[in-house]
């Protein structure tokens, strides 16, 4: 089953808010979580399980579905509630989030999570298990995608480059990469710590086809999606979305503290309020 | 120069009849001489694949050395040669793996093994994916290549993740029957070969159990466990004691991980010493696991022979095994000393 394309916008910009909001209350029972970098690929979660993907939540094991890595394996916060909505298991399970002999913690288990393709959680590993998972596809005879979610700091993982050489050497053109570029790893500004600019035409020169668009546009995400090519050979296909560390929380937007966090008392009211008012337009602080 | 080390140059160097000829891996290994098994790993994953469409392979630019062309050649669609990108190559196995196909990765230990051991246990051993690592060239078998190539950590590192199988191939006829055994074995594997021209142990495909070691001579006054590439010298170790009065028992340990424990303690009441001997650090690998089991045991004199806990020298591996005593007049008075109490 292919999830319907016509999806309203209305409905996704209303799932990336329950991403959002489910990261905040999980985050509340495990003391402890990764706010900001779940906000920033909020939207293009969003998109691809409800709009996009080729899935069946009743049967994870379809061999022909699509599938998802999270190489940023710390966003799996995000995912579970997706997974939990679209009925892969009881949304009621993921109240036992991170608690002693839970299934879910804070970077996933395969083994343990339903619906989920891999296990993540050491960067720079999720490129080349997407890798693998296409090349048994064409091994296989079978036509899904491969889809991988690559935060941009773990872009400086060695390996990461391994697997782009050899997904374009291996003509994947079912592979595709999602970058939520959202500016900042935990010691800093990545072009401070490790510059990856300008990785539209890094991943373009390793023989990548390259969309660069801002990931919180919805309108704009279904447009790279659509313009994904069918077929199971070509250039792999790299998306960067161009995203804001923490966006839909104000305190959070491009703030290197809140990485790791976790709100209590009426902090964690006020946040819940002001996600519950949906996003609003972003304004970066003025430069200094 | 001894015939060992004659073909141990002759090996390395692709030296005939004072000919010198390039180094070549198809032409120097491609044609063992007689009484010189082969390096069957790609030729019997070849043979199991043309039944099994699960079996792919993949190696790291070395599919020469480790002859997995023979498989590439047979099934070029289900074989991926990853360029020296040994990381890339074992996630991407598990990759494959999670789509029921069962990934052979091949490349020499001291980079699938130590290079990749984060791989192997983040991507293969915890999500229990049943790629099937393969280690060639193992212990300090490239001789003088250096310690860059040698793998005499690899045990000691791997048997301490949980959900990978360790196992180590003392002969040609027993790496089939590993290949053979491993294709439905649950979880993940790293299988430890030498350079594939190990002496001859298993005149026939033994029946094997993965995790069951196997008894290959009875005694009483010693039991030798050795395991891969030591258990061929062992074996004459103790026919020597034997002809000088010692009784011993030979055990070949192939399965480092998870180990049988019940084989140890037999040797432990029914002989009265045991001696390890392995191509391997004499700390972590096989002396190390046996000692694990036998501290819960009664007292008996134990001993590990291994390679010292540092960087060996340089050397055509044959010159080194008799140097560190790993060949079978070094087992033979590393037993009796042990036996006599001396250092």
């Amino acid at each position: 089953m292919a999830q319907p394309s016509n999806v309203s916008f209305a409905v996704l910009e209303d799932r990336a808010k329950f991403i959002r909001t489910e990261t905040v209350r999980l985050t509340k029972i495990a003391g402890a979580g990764h706010y900001s970098s779940t906000f920033s690929c909020a939207e293009i979660l969003a998109s691809l399980y409800y709009a996009q993907m080729r899935i069946e939540p009743t049967n994870p094991a379809w061999e022909d579905r699509d599938r998802f890595v999270m190489s940023k394996g710390h966003a799996a916060i995000g995912l579970y509630p997706v997974l939990a909505d679209l009925g892969y298991f009881d949304p009621s399970e993921l109240d036992t989030y991170t608690r002693l002999g839970s299934k879910y913690g804070d970077h996933p288990d395969m083994k343990k999570v339903r619906g989920l393709d891999f296990s993540s959680g050491s960067l720079g590993h999720g490129l080349s298990v997407g890798l693998g998972i296409a090349l048994a596809g064409r091994t296989t005879g079978r036509d899904y995608r491969t889809y991988v979610m690559l935060g941009d700091g773990e872009l400086s993982e060695g390996q990461i480059w391994e697997a782009v050489m050899a997904a374009s050497h291996f003509k994947l053109g079912h592979l595709t990469v999602l970058l939520d570029r959202n500016g900042l790893c935990i010691d800093g500004h990545t072009e401070d710590i490790m510059g990856i600019e300008p990785i539209h035409e890094r991943f373009s020169s390793f023989g990548w086809d390259v969309q660069r668009i801002d990931g919180h546009d919805l309108p704009a995400i279904r447009d790279a999606f659509e313009a994904l090519p069918t077929g199971t050979t070509g250039r792999p296909q790299c998306i960067v979305c161009d995203t804001v560390k923490g966006r839909g929380v104000k305190r959070m937007e491009m703030s290197l503290d809140w990485h790791v966090g976790n709100l209590v008392g009426d902090d964690y009211d006020e946040v819940m309020a002001e996600l519950d008012a949906g996003l609003q337009p972003y304004e970066p602080e003025p430069a200094e | 120069m001894s015939t060992e080390m004659q073909n141990e140059a002759e090996i390395f160097r692709g030296t005939t009849e004072g000919k010198t000829v390039l180094k070549d891996h198809r032409s120097v290994r491609g044609t063992p001489k007689a009484g010189m098994p082969a390096f069957v790993l790609g030729e019997e994953l070849a043979k199991m694949a043309e039944t099994d469409p699960r079996i792919v392979v993949a190696t790291a630019d070395l599919a020469s050395a480790n002859r997995t062309n023979d498989f590439r050649d047979a099934h070029p669609k289900r074989f991926f040669d990853f360029g020296i990108a040994e990381k890339n190559m074992i996630t991407a196995a598990a990759g494959m793996a999670s789509c029921g196909l069962v990934p052979y990765v091949a490349t020499f230990a001291s980079f699938s093994a130590i290079l990749g051991a984060e791989q192997i246990r983040t991507d293969c051993a915890y999500p229990r994916m049943p790629v099937r690592v393969v280690g060639t060239h193992s212990g300090m078998s490239m001789g003088f290549y250096g310690s860059s190539h040698h793998a005499l950590e690899d045990l000691g590192m791997l048997r301490t993740m949980a959900d990978l199988t360790v196992i180590c191939a003392t002969d040609a006829n027993h790496l089939r029957a590993i290949l053979r055994k491993s294709v439905d074995h649950p979880g993940a594997m790293y299988i430890r070969l030498g350079r594939g021209r190990d002496p001859v142990v298993y005149d026939e495909v033994p029946e094997i159990e993965i995790g069951r070691a196997i008894r290959l001579r009875e005694g009483t006054d010693l039991t030798i466990i050795a395991t891969g590439s030591e258990v061929r010298a062992s074996l004459d170790a103790a026919a020597t004691l034997e002809e000088q009065g010692v009784s011993v028992r030979v055990v070949d340990m192939h399965t480092i991980s998870p180990l049988d424990r019940a084989e140890i303690e037999a040797a432990a009441t029914e002989t009265k010493a045991i001696l390890t001997v392995e191509e391997h650090n004499i700390t972590g690998g096989l002396g190390t696991a046996v000692s694990e089991v036998l501290v819960d045991l009664p007292r008996l004199p134990f001993r590990r022979h291994g390679v010292p806990d540092k960087y060996v020298e340089v050397g055509p591996p044959g010159a080194l095994y008799a140097s560190y005593k790993l060949d079978t007049p070094g087992i033979v008075e590393v037993a009796k000393d042990f036996l006599s109490g001396k250092a």
